[in-house]
């Protein structure tokens, strides 16, 4: 029987193989020089062993972890020598003092982190953390609420452009009264949250009745129609070049050199995100997250168990804008200039694959995705040429073999006393 | 509460047509407080379709829908959406299962009360003492309800990995969460052994009993319908070609026509 499988297996990569070949001779065999208007092809046979080789140990390769993929349910309770650690940290974080210790312990190396590493990480995690908050807004639309969004960077957007326009029409007041322009930061915030939230309920009128792959196209378009207006508007926006010279935020009336902001903006980054945080796992369990949960399960079930599809849709886009117009306002500050490239549809689409890795509708996961998605580029620039690729095997390695992500999910569980007559109960237990 | 006879739910002159359908043509009937009825039918007369303009999923082309759970007058519900009649006191559950799959079994029947609740987004966030005993006393009132429907050793279950039959009880432990006076079942048994049907029965009985919840069932199984309802209606081709009690629909020719053709 083995044999039978292995031979049937060993078949299968040799097809694959030839499959391979014929897919990569036009690039790796031939190789064509245009010298004087005439072309050139020459042949390089040598590379073709090495095209046959590969393809066929990485298909086979590629069957066997599917195969085993498709088996790891069988054996699910099976003890590898990690399980033992692996069960020691988790009964080790349950304890509540232990939990604290590592989360103190987390955030000192969270703030000592700029002056550790210096201006040149700071502002690679800035622009991370800005990835994480966007990661984190846009998870209560795809995760929780299950309304694909494609748009998503309109928001984002939205969030720069309200800081931008402010610095560029209410800016020259602020200098002439003598009002120090890094209070603009600070104004800016709140406005374009709620500018953002506005968009977000204008987004979600039309495509209430929307699902699925229709969701998708109509928020898609949304995004491109903002990036063109905002590319075609150029007497207010300033067009395809965009607004400049943005102050950065000021601290307490005090102009900071570049360094000293870009630690300042690290550090409200850091607490836009622990904000974030904090407001979204309160969303997540509460009736409003639940309501989310359900609509994103079954919206015909969630309407008969007298929740307002409609409401519900409208809550969904405007609390993921929120975050993303927030987001928006930081990475206005941070690089102090913005044009409509910063937020093409890649930006809407690199969101969404951080949640995707991460784990969808997992807070860890949308943090955890993003870092990974933003911080890996950067340390490994010399691979910056094959990132599209590594990110489409890492798509598809993720969605076989890890579909609830990297980071999934735990969902509450709740605890009751049995042995009570009256369910006392609840402590309910994250 | 006064008079028991009163009809709860009443029915006029419904059609529904989809198209060059007629789904339904001219169906009148009406439920009676405190009872539990069947609606029976070979597959294809439009039972469900009745269930989906009861409930709001579709409006119906002509007639009309009329529920009258106190002393009040008749309301009028056919048009609303689903949810608002929902929070008018009418439960259902689906033909083909449909639970939020991945969430757990309590946060399923939480879902239920959404609408015994009012923390918003903002009572979410701040998490304030009224919304803190809110949640607990939610989360005390569906264990409660999954104790009732033998489903509370499921509770931190994802509803996917349930057993079938649990998986149709805890579709109807949701709708009981809703506190509903009418609670309307689509083929509640559909895939049960009879063991469990059995025991499905005597919940459907008590149900009623100890909740005061009238019931209006679609099943195909015969001994169910027959052993727990009292009155029976039958639909063929989108008609209704019998109304009454079990004893005289089994004898019914129409029916038996209907269920064995010619």
């Amino acid at each position: 029987m083995i044999h039978k499988n292995l031979a049937k297996e060993l078949a299968a990569s040799a097809l694959q193989m030839v499959w391979f070949i014929v897919l990569l001779f036009p690039f790796l065999v031939m190789k064509v020089s245009v010298t004087a208007g005439t072309a050139l092809v020459r042949f390089r046979w040598g590379s073709l062993p090495a095209i046959a080789i590969v393809s066929f140990i990485a298909s086979f390769a590629w069957g066997r972890a599917l195969e085993w993929n498709s088996h790891r349910g069988d054996k699910e309770q099976k003890r590898t020598p990690l399980t033992p650690i692996k069960e020691a940290i988790a009964a080790a974080l349950a304890r509540k003092p232990i939990r604290r210790v590592v989360l103190l312990v987390l955030l000192a190396a969270v703030a000592v982190y700029p002056f550790a590493l210096g201006m040149y990480h700071t502002n690679i995690m800035i622009t991370a953390l800005i990835y994480v908050i966007l990661a984190l807004g846009l998870n209560i639309v795809v995760g929780l609420g299950g309304l694909l969004n494609l748009g998503y960077a309109a928001f984002f957007a939205v969030g720069a452009y309200t800081y931008g326009l402010l610095w560029k029409f209410v800016g020259p007041s602020f200098v002439s009264a003598g009002i120090a322009t890094g209070w603009l930061f600070w104004i800016a915030l709140p406005i374009a949250g709620t500018i953002a939230v506005v968009f977000g309920i204008l987004l979600s009128l039309p495509v209430l009745r929307l699902r699925g792959d229709y969701l998708a196209i109509i928020t898609l378009a949304f995004g491109e129609i903002v990036r063109m207006v905002l590319q075609n508007s150029g007497p207010v926006t300033g067009g395809a070049t965009g607004i400049s010279l943005i102050p950065r935020p000021w601290l307490l009336g005090l102009k900071l050199p570049p360094k000293q902001a870009a630690t300042y903006i690290y550090y409200i980054v850091i607490v836009l995100v622990i904000l974030t945080i904090f407001v979204v796992r309160r969303i997540e369990d509460s009736r409003v997250g639940r309501a989310l949960e359900a609509m994103r399960e079954d919206e015909i079930a969630c309407e008969a168990m007298g929740i307002d599809l409609v409401r519900n849709k409208l809550s969904t886009f405007a609390l993921g804008a929120f975050w993303a117009g927030i987001a928006g306002v930081v990475l206005a500050a941070q690089t102090t200039y913005i044009n409509p490239d910063s937020f093409t549809l890649w930006e809407s689409i690199m969101v969404l694959m951080a949640i995707v890795i991460g784990g969808t509708g997992s807070i860890p996961g949308a943090i955890g995705g993003a870092l990974l998605l933003k911080l890996l580029p950067e340390y490994f620039r010399p691979l910056a040429q094959y990132r599209i690729l590594i990110y489409g095997v890492a798509m598809i390695v993720i969605i076989i073999f890890k579909p609830d992500g990297l980071f999934p999910r735990n969902r509450k569980k709740y605890t009751f006393d049995a042995q009570a007559t009256e369910p006392q109960a609840g402590e309910a237990q994250k | 509460m006064t008079n028991t006879n009163a009809p709860i739910l009443e029915i006029k002159n419904l059609s529904m047509v989809f198209g060059g359908l007629r789904a339904i043509d001219d169906v009148s009937l009406h439920i009676k407080k405190g009872e539990i009825c069947a609606l029976i039918g070979p597959n294809g007369a439009g039972k469900t379709t009745i269930f989906n303009c009861i409930t709001g999923v579709y409006k119906p082309t002509e007639g009309s829908v009329a529920i009258q759970p106190g002393d009040g007058p008749a309301e009028h519900i056919h048009g609303l959406k689903p949810n608002i009649i929902n929070r008018k006191g009418l439960a259902r559950t689906f033909q083909n299962i449909r639970l939020f799959s991945n969430m757990t079994v309590l946060e399923n029947v939480m879902i239920g009360r959404h609408n015994s609740l009012q923390a918003g987004i903002f009572k979410a966030i701040i998490r304030d003492r009224a919304t803190r005993e809110e949640e607990q006393r939610l989360i005390d009132e569906s264990h409660e309800i999954l104790k009732k429907m033998g489903l509370a050793m499921f509770i931190n279950e994802t509803a996917r990995n349930l057993p079938y039959g649990a998986q149709r009880r805890l579709e109807i432990a949701r709708a009981l969460a809703t506190d509903p006076f009418l609670l309307l079942l689509d083929e509640p048994v559909a895939g049960m052994n009879p063991h469990e049907t059995k025991e499905l029965e005597e919940t459907i009985n008590l149900i009623r009993d100890r909740e005061n919840v009238t019931i209006l069932l679609i099943e195909h199984d015969m001994s169910l319908v027959m052993n727990v309802s009292e009155r029976i209606y039958v639909l063929d081709y989108g008609r209704l070609i019998a109304e009454g009690p079990p004893v005289e629909i089994k004898s019914n020719p129409e029916v038996i026509k209907a269920y064995l053709g010619e």
